[in-house]
C-alpha cells in the first residue's frame, strides 16, 4: 500500500528545522521525500500545518506483561502508545517473573509480534530477579533481543554489583538504564520533602536520595567506560551533576518524564494517588532546572515513565497506593503545552528528544525520516488542543493527575512500517 | 446554626469564625459534663462512628463520651476487629458505615489524608480524629479552649511547642489554629525530628529550647515515642531529655504564669518531668476534660447545630 503525506511540516531532527515537502511511503518503506510528489495511486493524507515527525520512541515505559494483565497488557499498552503518537516502546523488566532471563524477553517479544501495535523493545534486568545481588546473563539477554539492562523501580543498592554490572554491559555494548534512588535516604518517603511534605504529613523523599545515587553511577560510568543513561531524572542537582559529567566526557545521557517538567509537589496537595510517581514531583525550581536541562541539551531524552496501575490500587489512602502514573496518551500533549508554546524548545528538538536520541541510546532504527528508512512516521498538529479523558485512553491504566487539562498538541496520526495504526485519536484494531 | 465547613478534617483551611464557635459552643457543654446527669436530648436519634484504624484509648473515649452525652447513638469499629482484616479497603469500610446511617463518622487513622479521602467518598459528617502526620484539629481545639479559658484570649500570646515536630499531627494542627487566631508559634526540637521549611508555615523554628521557652505563656509538650530512638532519629532518651526535657529550670525561662501543656500520654522524666506535670502551671487533666466538650460541640455543630425533634 502506498501512503503519500502531502503538505506538512517534515521534522529533521538531525539538523533541527522543520521542512516542508511531501512523503511518500511504500511498501512499509519511505520511498520518496520531496516537493508536489505525484499522488500515483497512494492514499492521499493531507498535511498542511501538521508536523511529519519520524515515529516517536518512547523509551520508558511499563507494559506490566507478563505478571500483571490487570494493570496493562502488551496489547492495550501498544495500543496507548500509537494512540499518543509513538510508534515503538521500550519496555521495563519490572514484570512477574522478572525479565532477568531469555525466555522472558523473547516471550515479550513474540507477544509484541501477535498483539503489538508498536514496535517493542525489551529491556532486560541488570540483575538476577532485580535483586541487585547477581548480574544476569547479559550476553544471552542481547542475543534474545534486549536493547538495554535496567533494574528500573528498584536500584542497585550495592556499588560493587553496579561496578561490575557496568564493565561486564560495556564489554557488550549495552547501555545500562539506571533507577537512582538511595533507598536508606528514601525511608518511607512517598512525595519530595519539602513545605509540602511539612503541611500534608506525608513521609518525604529528599531530592538528595536521587543525587547521591546519580553521583555514584556517573562516578562508576567514568571508571568502567560504560555508557550510562540516567532514568527520569527529576532535581535540579541531578541535572547538573549531568552536565558536569558530560563536560568530562563521561559516556552519559539522561531523560526526563513529562510530568517532571509540568507538575511540582504542590499538586499532590488533596492526596490525589495520582499525583504519586517516584521519583516524586519536586519543586518549582526542580521544574525550572529540568527546562534548562532540556534546553541546553543536558537532558536528552523525554521519556514517559507510563506506569499503569488499576483504578483499585490507586483509589487508597495516598501512603497505601503505589507509585506511578501514566503518560503515552499525554506525552505530547505536554512537551507541546509546556515547552515548545513556552519556547523550552523548537517543535524540532522537541521530536528529536522523543525519537532520535532515544533511538541512540537504545540503539536501535528511527528517529530520521529519509528514503529508504523504514516508515515508521508521527504526524503532530501542534495547535490544536485537546482535553485530557481518561476514559478515552487505549491504556488499561487512568491514573494521570492531567485529567480535564487542555492540552496543545494533538497526534493525529500513527504510521508503523508504513501501516496506520492510529488516525484522528482512533486506534485501528 | 452549625458550622461553615462541612467535615472537620483539619484546621488549615478552617476560618477564624468556625474555631471561634466551636470553642464558644464548647463553653455550655463543659457545663454538662459539670452537671450529675451528664445527658442532654439534643442529637438524640443521631448517630456517630468512631473507626479507629490506630489505637487510641483517650481520644476514643472521649469522642464516644461527648456523643453519649448528647444522646447520639454511637457504635465503634476498630482495624483489629474489622473487614480490614479481610483486606477491605477505607472507601468500601465507610460506604458500609454510611449504609448503615451514620450521621458522623470519627476517623483515626494512620496514613495523612485519609480524613480527606473519606469525605470525598460519604456524604455525612467526617470528624479527623488524627489522620498520619498531618492533623489532629480536635486536639488542638481543645489546646485551644484551655488556653482561652486561662488566658482570656489567644491573639498575641507566645506559645512554644517542644518535642517531636516531625512525626505530629497535633503540632501541625496547632500550628494552623494557633497562627490563625494571632498567637506567635514556636517550636523546638532536635534537627533530625523538625520537619523542612517549617518556618514557611508562619512558626519561628528553634533547635535549642531554652530560645524556644524564653517568655512563653503556654509550652505544649509533645509525646516523644521510643520508636524514634531506635530508628536513629536521636542518640538516646537520656540525651533528649537533657537537652528537650522541660524541667523546673528550662519552665523558669517561661512567664511565671506559664501554662504547661501535654497531650499525653506522658513520659516523666523524659519530655517533661514529673515536677512541672504536676506543677499548679500544669493543666493536662484539664485538657482532658475540655476534650470532651470541644468534641461535644463538634458534634452539635457538624450535625446541624439545632436540638433534634422527635415526633412519635
Amino acid at each position: 500500500m502506498k501512503l503519500l503525506i502531502k503538505g506538512g511540516e517534515l521534522v529533521n531532527t538531525e539538523k533541527c528545522l522543520l521542512e516542508r515537502v511531501d512523503v511518500l511511503v511504500d511498501n512499509g518503506i519511505i520511498a520518496a521525500i520531496g516537493k508536489d510528489l505525484p499522488a500515483s495511486g497512494a492514499q492521499v493524507v493531507n498535511a498542511k500545518g501538521k508536523l511529519v515527525c519520524p515515529g516517536l520512541i518512547d523509551m520508558h515505559v511499563h507494559l506490566r506483561e507478563p505478571g500483571y494483565e490487570a494493570k496493562e497488557t502488551i496489547a492495550s499498552g501498544t495500543r496507548a502508545a500509537a494512540r499518543g503518537g509513538f510508534t515503538a516502546v521500550a519496555c521495563m523488566p519490572n514484570t512477574n517473573p522478572v525479565a532477568d532471563n531469555a525466555s522472558v524477553v523473547r516471550y515479550i517479544l513474540e507477544r509484541a509480534a501477535a498483539e503489538g501495535l508498536v514496535r517493542v523493545y525489551p529491556v532486560a534486568a541488570i540483575t538476577k530477579g532485580s535483586k541487585g545481588q547477581e548480574l544476569t546473563e547479559m550476553a544471552d539477554l542481547k542475543e534474545a533481543g534486549a536493547v538495554a539492562l535496567s533494574d528500573d523501580g528498584l536500584p542497585v543498592t550495592d556499588a560493587g554489583v553496579m561496578r561490575r554490572a557496568m564493565q561486564y554491559a560495556s564489554m557488550l555494548d549495552l547501555t545500562i538504564i539506571p533507577h537512582c534512588e538511595e533507598k536508606s535516604l528514601v525511608d518511607k518517603g512517598v512525595m519530595n520533602e519539602g513545605y509540602y511534605s511539612t503541611v500534608l504529613g506525608l513521609p518525604g523523599i529528599p531530592a538528595a536520595a536521587e543525587e547521591v545515587m546519580v553521583a555514584r553511577d556517573l562516578i562508576l560510568a567514568e571508571n568502567t567506560g560504560c555508557a550510562v543513561h540516567i532514568a527520569h531524572v527529576s532535581t535540579a542537582g541531578s541535572v547538573e551533576l549531568v552536565r558536569r559529567a558530560k563536560e568530562k566526557g563521561i559516556k552519559v545521557t539522561c531523560e526526563v518524564a513529562p510530568h517532571h517538567f509540568t507538575l511540582t509537589d504542590q499538586s499532590v496537595t488533596g492526596y490525589d494517588t495520582a499525583t504519586k510517581v517516584n521519583p516524586p514531583l519536586r519543586t518549582s525550581a526542580d521544574v525550572e532546572a529540568i527546562k534548562q536541562g532540556l534546553a541546553d541539551g543536558t537532558i536528552d531524552v523525554i521519556a514517559t515513565d507510563h506506569a499503569p496501575h488499576t483504578v483499585e490500587e490507586k483509589m487508597v489512602e495516598y501512603q497505601y497506593a503505589p507509585f506511578g502514573l501514566v503518560g503515552l496518551e499525554t506525552a505530547v500533549g505536554l512537551v507541546f503545552t509546556e515547552l515548545v508554546e513556552t519556547g523550552v524548545l523548537t517543535s524540532a528538538q522537541a521530536i528529536a528528544k522523543l525519537s532520535l536520541n532515544a533511538a541512540k541510546v537504545l540503539g536501535v532504527p528511527g528517529g530520521i525520516l529519509a528514503e529508504g528508512e523504514r516508515a515508521d512516521i508521527t504526524i503532530i498538529d501542534p495547535k490544536a488542543q485537546e482535553e485530557v479523558n481518561p476514559d478515552n485512553f487505549a491504556s488499561k491504566g487512568r491514573n494521570t493527575p492531567f485529567a480535564g487539562r487542555l492540552l496543545r498538541g494533538v497526534p493525529l496520526m500513527t504510521v508503523v512500517g508504513g501501516r496506520i495504526v492510529m488516525q484522528d485519536r482512533r486506534v485501528m484494531s | 446554626m452549625g458550622l461553615q465547613c462541612k467535615h472537620m478534617l483539619g484546621l488549615q483551611d478552617i476560618s477564624v469564625q468556625d474555631i471561634e464557635k466551636v470553642l464558644d459552643t464548647a463553653k455550655p457543654m463543659k457545663d454538662i459534663i459539670g452537671r450529675k446527669i451528664k445527658k442532654v436530648p439534643t442529637l438524640r436519634g443521631r448517630s456517630v462512628v468512631t473507626v479507629f484504624y490506630e489505637n487510641s484509648t483517650r481520644t476514643r473515649m472521649s469522642f464516644d463520651l461527648a456523643a453519649k452525652y448528647l444522646s447520639a447513638d454511637t457504635v465503634g469499629l476498630s482495624a483489629s476487629s474489622s473487614s480490614v482484616q479481610k483486606g477491605e479497603s477505607l472507601i468500601d469500610t465507610a460506604r458500609t458505615v454510611e449504609a448503615m446511617g451514620a450521621d458522623v463518622v470519627v476517623l483515626r487513622h494512620p496514613a495523612s489524608g485519609s480524613a480527606e479521602l473519606l469525605a470525598k467518598t460519604v456524604n455525612c459528617a467526617v470528624i479527623n480524629a488524627g489522620d498520619g502526620l498531618h492533623e489532629h484539629p480536635t486536639q488542638a481545639l481543645l489546646d485551644m479552649f484551655t488556653i482561652r479559658e486561662h488566658k482570656g484570649k489567644i491573639k498575641g500570646l507566645k506559645v512554644a511547642i517542644i518535642g517531636d515536630i516531625l512525626h505530629s499531627r497535633v503540632a501541625r494542627s496547632n500550628i494552623w489554629g494557633l497562627t490563625k487566631m494571632g498567637a506567635e508559634v514556636r517550636v523546638a526540637g532536635p534537627a533530625t525530628l523538625l520537619p523542612p521549611e517549617m518556618d514557611k508555615l508562619g512558626v519561628k523554628v528553634f533547635t535549642r529550647v531554652e530560645d524556644a521557652l524564653e517568655g512563653a505563656d503556654v509550652v505544649n509538650v509533645l509525646r516523644i515515642q521510643l520508636e524514634r530512638q531506635k530508628q536513629g532519629l536521636f542518640p538516646s532518651l537520656r540525651e533528649y531529655a537533657q537537652l528537650y526535657g522541660i524541667n523546673k529550670e528550662r519552665i523558669a525561662l517561661a512567664k511565671a504564669d506559664v501554662l504547661v501543656m501535654h497531650p499525653g500520654p506522658m513520659n516523666r522524666g523524659i519530655e517533661i518531668t514529673a515536677e512541672v506535670a504536676d506543677s499548679q502551671q500544669a493543666v493536662i487533666n484539664e485538657q482532658v476534660n475540655n476534650g470532651v466538650a470541644v468534641r461535644m460541640a463538634l458534634l452539635y455543630l457538624l450535625t446541624g447545630g439545632e436540638t433534634v425533634e422527635t415526633t412519635y
